[in-house]
């Protein structure tokens, strides 16, 4: 009673009568209160700079997971592939002589090597360009009010649930160059059979088509998920303004897409550089054709590390592809902000 | 490469099946709870060794405690990534690995790394040459044989009839007793009278034809002569010039070359023992394949496996066990008859087993004796060292620029080559 009175009352009484029941219990009661102050001061100030801490901490300790994962998977077989690359090093043996920038020359002044670059880019640009287009073109469609959308939502993503081998298997076996499916349907309409293994293009297009056929439907729904956010009330002013289907497309959908549209190019351009599945299934050699007709930068850096053992020259490779796909990066960045700029 | 492997059905079939006996081996060992003292070895195969689960299953019996897992690659290029790679890390191989006689030499560098399975008992087991590829320089042996490669010619009897050639196997033999030459020859007679193609493809003619050569692109200390050897560039040339005329321009294990097998597309081709099972196996329906106990330049050697023990692995004396176990001749005669996988084991030749084995798609040729006569005709082993592997495969792309894709003339393919070859 006495004690939880002292204490409601202490602070209150505090500075003006401190009643004197007991000599003690006051003095307790006294000293206690200030020492609580002195405690709750520091508390105060301990909680404070924690909590200024957790402001300022916190979020970095959060993300933090990914940037620790990213130094253990992604940063450190970096900067180790940069050192395997300047040194001879082969699969088994391990670590050669310091050979400093040798395999960077050896490779730069090999042809196939440009080769591979030519066949990449290639294939990228047949893959990558009328996917885009006709993703957006399916978005378009699937944006609309049209019957069972679930259905046909699922449906577009379908190809890209079957495994690329599978994939591969069946689209390689029809473009058989004597008796593949297709060549023999061109032959019915009396076109001449087309070397789907032989000949460059013809081969880039023949994988570009997989690539597609995987793709097309995982971009197009991401496009439609941007189209689904873009604002009704824009495409109802526009049909009241008396602008068609055609134009609503171009002039709402297309600019309201441009940041999903950016982010659909720099990902399918990071993933067209460093294609390598559908290629290097494409044949049974794997080894991107006997005149390495669509042997590309990661088949070439596979046959270096793999096939030859010599992982110096392939630890080359991977960093000149990394440094191919930053400026690719770098240049989409500075296009993609003229563009926005000259909107 | 393409040429060496012992692929034996579209890949997709390999993946298939190799998918089964995964599934399979899980099953199997979960069937069998590991208790103290259990060990469980694994064995890592590709293409079809003839290994079947029934034969694990015996091995299983015949020793309690041990429960055995097959892994089997697709093809030996992917054991040979997988093989290195694991090698190279020091661990991760199974405990038994099949290693293919291509990347033989390539694995014997490192002979170090894999387990001494020398054993008095076994040293007269196989034919003589193919144990002493598997002896390293300090005398040890580090891997045992399972088949061998006798090549044979297969042909169609229908269409050879309908050529006006003999089709009667032993007929067909002494038609095409002889050189390379003489094959070619006759081949020029079939393709006048039919319109059609004689073999399937340059590459794998070469491959017979450079299967004879002792030294080809590497001397015995491992100079590398490839560019330079008068005798592979002749061998290059005159199969090229022959293809021109002769060839069905079919890459060998492409997807056209094995429909090529079921529509009459060639009449003949080398054939290596493993090779009769994937002829069957891709023309099931053909009714005119036949097999001719004959070999242009006399015999040849195509392809074939052995067994190491990593040294990496937990269980090297139980391993090296079960590999002596499975290479024994009892158990190469069950694998023959699973895959026609021909046995390099010296008792198996003697077997009536054997001798009797016929083969009722090849028109029930004596598969057995043809490719024992086969096997001994075989006089020359293939000098094989560091860089036969990379070497013969961009000799293989040189022969496939010109025949089958018809990008390239022969000199420009050749140059091409000598490129690729400097590059190693």
């Amino acid at each position: 009673m006495t004690t939880t009175d002292t204490g409601r009352s202490a602070p209150r009484t505090e500075a003006g009568q401190s009643a004197p029941a007991t000599q003690s219990a006051p003095d307790t009661g006294l000293s206690a209160p200030i020492k609580k102050k002195e405690r709750s001061v520091r508390r105060i100030a301990v909680s404070q700079t924690l909590s200024r801490w957790d402001v300022k901490v916190s979020p970095y300790l959060y993300i933090s997971p990914f940037f620790i994962l990213f130094a253990i998977t992604g940063l450190f077989p970096l900067l180790y592939t940069a050192w395997v690359s300047v040194h001879e090093w082969n699969l088994i043996g391990g670590q050669g002589d310091f050979v400093g920038f040798d395999n960077f020359a050896f490779v730069l002044s090999n042809p196939p090597f440009w080769i591979a670059l030519r066949n990449t880019f290639s294939i990228f640009l047949i893959s990558a360009v009328p996917q885009i287009a006709l993703a957006l073109f399916i978005a378009a469609v699937l944006d609309r009010n049209i019957r069972a959308k679930t259905f046909w939502r699922m449906g577009v993503l379908l190809p890209y649930v079957v495994a690329p081998v599978a994939v591969t298997l069946i689209f390689s076996n029809m473009f058989g160059d004597q008796y593949g499916l297709v060549n023999n349907l061109l032959g019915q309409i009396g076109i001449d059979p087309i070397g789907w293994h032989s000949d460059v293009l013809a081969s880039h297009f023949a994988i570009a088509t997989m690539v597609n056929f995987r793709w097309t439907g995982y971009t197009a729904l991401i496009l439609l998920a941007a189209m689904q956010a873009i604002p009704r009330d824009y495409y109802e002013a526009a049909m009241i303004d008396g602008a068609g289907i055609v134009r609503q497309f171009f002039s709402i959908t297309i600019p309201q897409l441009r940041p999903t549209l950016i982010f659909v190019i720099v990902t399918s351009t990071i993933g067209g550089l460093q294609i390598f599945d559908e290629p290097r299934l494409y044949d049974q050699t794997g080894q991107g054709g006997a005149s390495s007709q669509w042997m590309t930068i990661t088949i070439y850096l596979y046959n270096l590390g793999w096939g030859q053992l010599n992982f110096g020259r392939a630890a080359a490779v991977a960093w000149l592809l990394f440094l191919i796909i930053i400026i690719v990066g770098l240049l989409n960045v500075a296009i993609t902000r003229s563009i926005a700029k000259a909107s | 490469m393409n040429l060496s492997r012992r692929s034996t059905a579209a890949a997709a079939l390999a993946g298939a099946a190799a998918f089964a006996l995964i599934a399979s081996g899980c099953s199997s060992s979960t069937e069998t709870p590991e208790a103290g003292g259990d060990i469980t070895l694994t064995v890592a195969t590709f293409n079809d060794f003839g290994y079947t689960d029934e034969m694990f299953a015996q091995y299983e019996a015949e020793n309690p405690g041990v429960t055995i897992v097959h892994n089997r690659a697709a093809t030996s290029n992917d054991a040979r990534d997988n093989f290195f790679t694991k090698l190279g890390a020091g661990s991760g191989l199974a405990d038994v690995e099949a290693v293919e006689v291509d990347w033989f030499a390539e694995m014997m560098q490192y002979s170090d790394r894999l387990a001494d399975l020398s054993d008095p008992e076994l040293a007269d087991r196989w034919v003589q040459w193919k144990t002493d590829a598997a002896t390293d320089a300090d005398g040890r042996l580090v891997a045992y044989g399972t088949d061998i490669g006798p090549e044979a010619v297969c042909y169609r009897s229908d269409l050879f009839a309908a050529a006006g050639l003999p089709t009667d196997r032993d007929e067909v033999a002494s038609l095409l007793e002889g050189d390379w030459d003489r094959y070619f020859e006759v081949g020029q007679e079939y393709v006048d009278a039919s319109g059609a193609a004689w073999f399937d493809s340059a590459g794998a003619t070469y491959q017979g034809m450079i299967n004879q050569v002792e030294f080809a692109y590497e001397e015995a200390d491992g100079t590398v002569i490839a560019t330079e050897n008068p005798e592979v560039e002749a061998i290059y040339t005159d199969v090229l010039n022959a293809s021109s005329t002769l060839s069905a321009h079919l890459g060998q294990w492409s997807d056209d070359w094995f429909a090529g097998l079921a529509n009459g597309a060639f009449a003949t081709m080398l054939c290596p023992g493993w090779m009769l099972g994937v002829i069957s196996g891709n023309a099931p329906d053909v009714t005119g394949w036949d097999v001719a106990n004959v070999f242009p330049g006399g015999g040849g050697n195509w392809g074939g496996s052995y067994l190491t023990v990593p040294a990496q692995g937990a269980n090297i004396e139980a391993a090296t066990k079960l590999a002596a176990w499975l290479t024994a001749p009892e158990q190469q005669m069950s694998a023959f008859a699973a895959a026609g996988t021909f046995p390099s084991q010296v008792e198996a030749y003697e077997s009536a087993e054997l001798q009797a084995a016929t083969n009722e798609y090849f028109n029930n040729a004596p598969v057995g004796q043809i490719l024992i006569d086969r096997s001994n005709a075989i006089g020359v082993a293939p000098f094989k060292s560091v860089k036969y592997f990379p070497i013969n495969d961009a000799l293989q792309r040189a022969l496939t620029r010109v025949d089958v894709d018809g990008t390239d003339t022969i000199e420009s393919s050749w140059e091409l080559f000598v490129a690729d070859v400097n590059a190693l």
